[in-house]
């Protein structure tokens, strides 16, 4: 039960980019289509997790002194794995997500949950905490880039559903982004009152 | 004038907080007071400029030639977070008063993207040092510009009457998008 609990707060309660605010350029920068926020966000989440078993792991061989840094070259380290296989094997979504994919190691997510979380429990619970924190910045990016890809190209996933003359270019391009995720911040926050 | 076409592509076109989205954090996180924003402006572009020098002769004269560029955002971070530290160090020696400016900025500037960002574009876009010192420069501009615009948006913002539900984060991004608009005026300028 506590591990669920663990799990699901990324989602609404915790969520890091409508509640907490964190992690807001590839947020913005990423999601003009609901499938490049999914990437994005999917990369994201390998990088948490793993950077969260890593310092989970070695927690009480680091001294307090160095912890910061070093957790910065665990972080970077993995980053250059899905650089790597991105690159490799979807070249594509590597194309069009561009400098976000290096620039996920300053994403202050990963370095929040390791410092945070990370550093003080176990490793199944770090792992848990990753997942979930991941899982809920994807779900964050997906839900922004389906609202401005909805509205601003007349399709969601690709999948056409009304008709390019009703869209509004604006919503793809970057006033959008910070309009579309103010209101969804705004919404968030009235679901979490109720 | 190719150095024009940077500077202006730099601050207005393709400016690197409304446009490019690269550091959105300090944007959204010290613009509350136009002092604050002036101070973090002045830290951030001594850093950028540092930063993308230092990248760049890196990446030339060891990344390049030993063939390690896979290292590049290991290696780049790395320089930049000792970097701030070096800063910070020495302006607490030297410039003491300038320490009592900017130093609390400093920290927050390792895990500002814009820093990385800049870095690598300048790589990417193959400027050479000259031409990269220029863009950082001016990308530093830009940032303080956008930052500045915000900052006096959002002290008229805590006057007014908003919305219940739009208060705080939600208002401030909603005149960012409207700001980012205004910029998109400029887009084909260069």
């Amino acid at each position: 039960m506590d591990q669920w609990k663990n799990f699901t707060k990324g989602f609404i309660k915790e969520n890091p980019v409508f509640v907490l605010l964190l992690g807001m350029c590839p947020t913005l920068g990423v999601t003009s289509s609901a499938i490049n926020g999914l990437g994005m966000g999917l990369a994201t989440t390998f990088v948490l997790v793993m950077a969260n078993i890593v310092v989970s792991l070695i927690k009480s061989q680091i001294p307090d002194k160095v912890r910061i840094p070093s957790f910065i070259v665990i972080i970077a380290a993995f980053v250059t794995v899905v650089e790597l296989m991105m690159e490799a094997y979807l070249p594509a979504l590597f194309k069009s997500l561009g400098i976000f994919i290096p620039l996920i190691v300053v994403n202050c997510i990963v370095l929040g949950r390791a410092e945070a979380f990370a550093s003080k429990n176990s490793l199944g619970k770090a792992a848990v905490d990753g997942l979930g924190m991941g899982l809920g910045f994807s779900f964050a990016l997906v839900l922004l880039g389906g609202v401005r890809e909805l509205l601003g190209s007349g399709k969601l996933f690709d999948f056409p559903i009304y008709s390019e003359n009703y869209v509004s270019l604006l919503f793809v391009l970057a006033p959008g982004a910070f309009i579309v995720l103010g209101y969804l911040v705004a919404i968030i926050n009235q679901v979490k009152k109720n | 004038m190719n150095y024009f076409v940077i500077v202006l592509g730099a601050i207005l076109v393709n400016n690197i907080v409304l446009m490019r989205f690269l550091g959105i954090c300090p944007f959204l996180g010290v613009s509350k007071r136009i002092s604050t924003a002036i101070g973090m402006t002045f830290a951030v572009a001594f850093v950028m400029v540092l930063a993308t020098i230092v990248t760049y002769l890196i990446q030339v004269y060891v990344l390049d030639v030993f063939g390690l560029s896979f290292l590049q955002t290991i290696a780049f971070i790395l320089i930049i977070a000792s970097l701030v530290q070096l800063v910070e160090i020495i302006m607490k020696k030297v410039s003491p008063a300038l320490y009592q400016a900017l130093g609390i900025f400093l920290p927050l500037i390792t895990t500002n993207c814009a820093i990385l960002g800049v870095a690598i574009l300048t790589i990417q876009t193959d400027y050479n040092l000259v031409e990269g010192v220029v863009f950082a420069v001016a990308n530093a501009f830009g940032f303080g510009l956008a930052l500045l615009l915000f900052a006096g948006i959002r002290e008229h913002l805590e006057l007014q009457n908003i919305p219940k539900g739009l208060k705080g984060a939600p208002i401030a991004l909603i005149s960012a998008g409207i700001l980012a608009m205004a910029f998109m005026g400029f887009s084909g300028l260069v």
